[in-house]
């Protein structure tokens, strides 16, 4: 589905997109863990799907990531630093330990999930479990 | 959002402790309206400062080092950062919790700053500048005889 075909209308497109789906009732909060953080976008891409969020500032190994059944849970600590001996002049960044775990209204197939993190966003893709797949059914 | 409040000077980390809380990304409200249509967004900074040199932190994740441009003009320093968002091509939104778009922010920079020496590091979505100051800047303590 070519969703932004125009390269002048990309941006407002992507981003009125994404503001159509903030109120979609797909993601349910699991049973553990608590917290919203961090923010997340669910994509559809083919049979699979594929979450995205971003954790600026936060080392890879400071993530941890469960996937069991259809829940994925997402937990770490974001830690900011200063040097000693500084005068703070603005104070923006959070910092803290998170928790959140998420049930996706689909099947997953666990052994297939890949987590990738570049420039301070995590993306994990998952595949559709292959049971879980929608079967075309031809009409005659 | 003008931060939480200096927690005293002591400084040297954040307590890691707390629930970390979602910051909701801040979007641009500028005079100026930008050529592209289009929302930009606000990166969460932080600025620190020692007797050598500003330090200046922002959040901009999803933005590649390729994409960056830092500016240092009649002491306004402008940091602007791109986002590739051909990556999403293909990709069909279910749900969506935050939105994404170029990152743009300005400070004016009172002390003066040796342009020369500015240094620019990225790291997990994390833009830090370092900001030298100029030698006649430079902090000199005055002792009372």
């Amino acid at each position: 589905m070519a969703l932004f075909p125009d390269p002048f209308e990309r941006l407002p497109g992507l981003q009125q997109a994404l503001d159509t789906f903030r109120t979609s009732g797909w993601l349910q909060p699991g049973l553990s863990g608590g917290g919203t953080y961090p923010p997340m976008n669910v994509f559809r891409k083919g049979d699979d799907f594929i979450v995205i969020t971003e954790v600026p500032g936060i080392k890879t190994s400071d993530i941890e990531v469960q996937v069991k059944g259809n829940t994925i849970r997402l937990a770490g600590t974001k830690s900011v630093t200063y040097g000693e001996k500084v005068s703070l002049h603005r104070r923006e960044r959070l910092a803290g330990r998170f928790d959140r775990a998420v049930t996706l209204p689909i099947e997953i197939n666990p052994e297939g999930v890949k987590a990738e993190c570049r420039d301070g966003v995590l993306a994990l893709f998952l595949p559709r479990a292959e049971r879980d797949k929608p079967k075309t059914i031809q009409v005659a | 959002m003008s931060g939480q409040p200096n927690r005293g000077m002591e400084g040297v980390m954040a307590t890691a402790a707390q629930e970390l809380a979602v910051h909701e990304k801040k979007e641009l409200v500028s005079k100026e309206e930008k050529t592209v249509p289009g929302r930009y967004y606000i990166p969460y900074t932080d600025i620190h400062e020692t007797d050598e040199a500003i330090t200046v932190v922002m959040e901009m994740p999803g933005v590649e080092k390729k994409d960056i441009n830092v500016s240092l003009e009649n002491d306004v320093l402008r940091v602007d950062g791109q986002i590739d968002f051909a990556k999403y091509e293909g990709m069909e939104p279910v749900y969506t919790e935050y939105n994404v778009g170029p990152y743009t922010r300005a400070f004016t920079v009172s002390n003066k700053i040796d342009q020369e020496k500015i240094s620019a590091q990225v790291e997990d979505g994390v833009l830090t500048l370092t900001l030298p100051k100029a030698k006649e800047a430079l902090l000199r303590r005055i002792s009372i005889g």
